[in-house]
């Protein structure tokens, strides 16, 4: 049985000068999408790291995540089978040498889950790639795009957990809106380290790092709403044009 | 506490950072490297402010050198009024392993090599307590659950700890596990068997084929035969 969540809240820890988080406690609810933004080397992937092992002032942050108002036991950190949190990394390339139905079964194992859902991982994959994943393709030999698409399907299907992590997903080759839209699935936390404003913009509020620290939270407002609208018309026809151009038809004014 | 591992799947960072948590759990460890030819390990160690020591096994395995002298390096530690002797074994050749019973053993391994290397490593890492996976970081989750499944198909009764030598993830876990140890007394014996008979070529043999060696020779087929008086 896997335990219900329904928040999740990060203690402010320090920087690397031992400066602390101008942010003391944030607390995310079930079912919000929450960002995280700030420039390269800002701390971004830290947090990420902080929130996927669970911190308990281990990290070298010192922050504390806590699941419903308390620390969580040690064995939902390790036993993949009890990991209430999914990630999806920035480390989109797969280096293990198997066969992309193997690696699936050996993961569902991992994750307690029935070896035969490796089927629907890939069956979904190909619904937000545009090159078919062949169960028995070496996951090696994948595209960029195809390792994204398995990666994204791999979490909402075998990974599913309440708290679902994500590392920049704008990287090219798949369908970057419906994959969050998958992986946010229903009454998930989702926590997205993203500068694409469309992606950023979904999100409730977001999480602002400077130098290794959470410098302030922003919440969405009505007028960054009203941008976001635009920029989902502007996103849409961009990717109708695509899709024109790969057809090879012509396009018109 | 003997720590060992394939070459680079990071023993001396893990090390170094399990060594910062026991200082400052108010413990004394000293640290003793073995390798083979060369290493400058212990200018790394030293900026700990640890007492640290090195054993170069020379033309000798390095993972036999450092178990006929276990005796000699926890004497130097009560030398150096350590409470908690830090061994890191080199580790090449993957056919025994270098832990004594009463000692917490701890196999570090490196999850880019593949999801297949924890069947490879052998008694390293089927006889060891604390198996400790490093540069987690580089790979996917998904790769780093099917890592770990295989760490425990091989070793099921393993604690397994994910580190990261450059951040220092893990190391309180490990320095936990450390902290939580009994105390060794009295004689100790191996985990697991050295590997078989001391052939030819580890007394200088060097010319090739098998009618220059004696000893116990396997033929590739499997077939094993004695040769010899």
């Amino acid at each position: 049985m896997k335990m219900k969540v329904l928040k999740l809240t990060i203690k402010g820890g320090v920087d690397k000068d031992r400066v602390p988080d101008a942010v003391e406690e944030i607390d995310v609810n079930r079912g919000e999408i929450i960002g995280i933004v700030g420039p390269t080397g800002s701390g971004k992937s830290t947090l990420i790291g902080d929130i996927e092992q669970l911190a308990h002032g281990d990290t070298p942050s010192g922050r504390r995540i806590l699941i419903n108002d308390v620390e969580p036991e040690a064995q939902l950190r390790t036993d993949p089978r009890k990991k209430l949190v999914a990630q999806l990394s920035q480390n989109m390339h797969f280096l293990a040498d198997m066969p992309v139905d193997e690696f699936l079964r050996m993961h569902a194992k991992s994750r307690g889950k029935d070896a035969g859902i490796a089927d629907r991982v890939i069956e979904l994959a190909n619904t937000l790639t545009g090159e078919p994943i062949n169960p028995s393709n070496p996951l090696t030999t994948l595209s960029g795009g195809q390792s994204r698409a398995l990666m994204t399907a791999d979490i909402a299907v075998i990974s599913d957990s309440p708290i679902v992590l994500i590392d920049e997903i704008e990287n090219a080759g798949i369908k970057k809106h419906e994959a969050l839209r998958l992986l946010a699935g229903e009454g998930k936390i989702v926590v997205v380290v993203t500068h694409d404003p469309m992606l950023a913009l979904m999100t409730s509020r977001r999480i602002v790092m400077k130098n290794g620290r959470i410098i302030k939270v922003i919440c969405t407002s009505e007028e960054e709403h009203r941008v976001y609208l635009d920029i989902e018309r502007i996103d849409s026809w961009l990717m109708s044009l695509r899709e024109t151009i790969r057809q090879g038809e012509v396009v018109v004014a | 506490m003997v720590v060992a591992g394939t070459p680079g799947s990071g023993k001396t960072s893990v090390l170094m950072h399990a060594v910062r948590d026991l200082k400052s759990a108010g413990m004394n460890p000293a640290l003793v490297k073995i390798d083979c030819l060369w290493t400058e390990d212990d200018r790394r160690f030293q900026r700990l402010e640890v007492p640290v020591s090195i054993g170069l096994s020379r033309e000798m395995c390095p993972d036999h050198y450092a178990i006929y002298n276990v005796e000699e390096m926890m004497d130097w530690a009560m030398k150096q009024k350590a409470d908690v002797l830090l061994n890191e074994t080199a580790g090449l050749c993957l056919r025994c392993a270098p832990y004594p019973d009463k000692c917490l053993a701890i196999c570090v391994i490196d999850v880019t090599t593949g999801p297949n290397s924890p069947l490879k490593v052998g008694p390293l890492l089927t006889t060891a307590d604390v198996v400790v996976m490093t540069k987690g970081d580089l790979v996917s989750q998904a790769e780093r659950e099917v890592f770990r499944e295989r760490i425990i198909e091989a070793n099921p009764k393993c604690r397994i700890v994910e580190a990261n030598g450059l951040s220092g993830k893990g190391s309180s876990e490990l320095g936990e596990l450390m902290r939580g140890w009994p105390d060794v007394s009295g004689e100790m014996v191996l985990r697991h068997n050295p590997p078989l008979a001391v052939c030819t070529l580890c007394t200088g043999e060097l010319r090739v084929s098998k009618e220059h060696h004696r000893g116990v020779l396997r033929h590739l087929d499997g077939f094993t035969e004695y040769n010899g008086e």
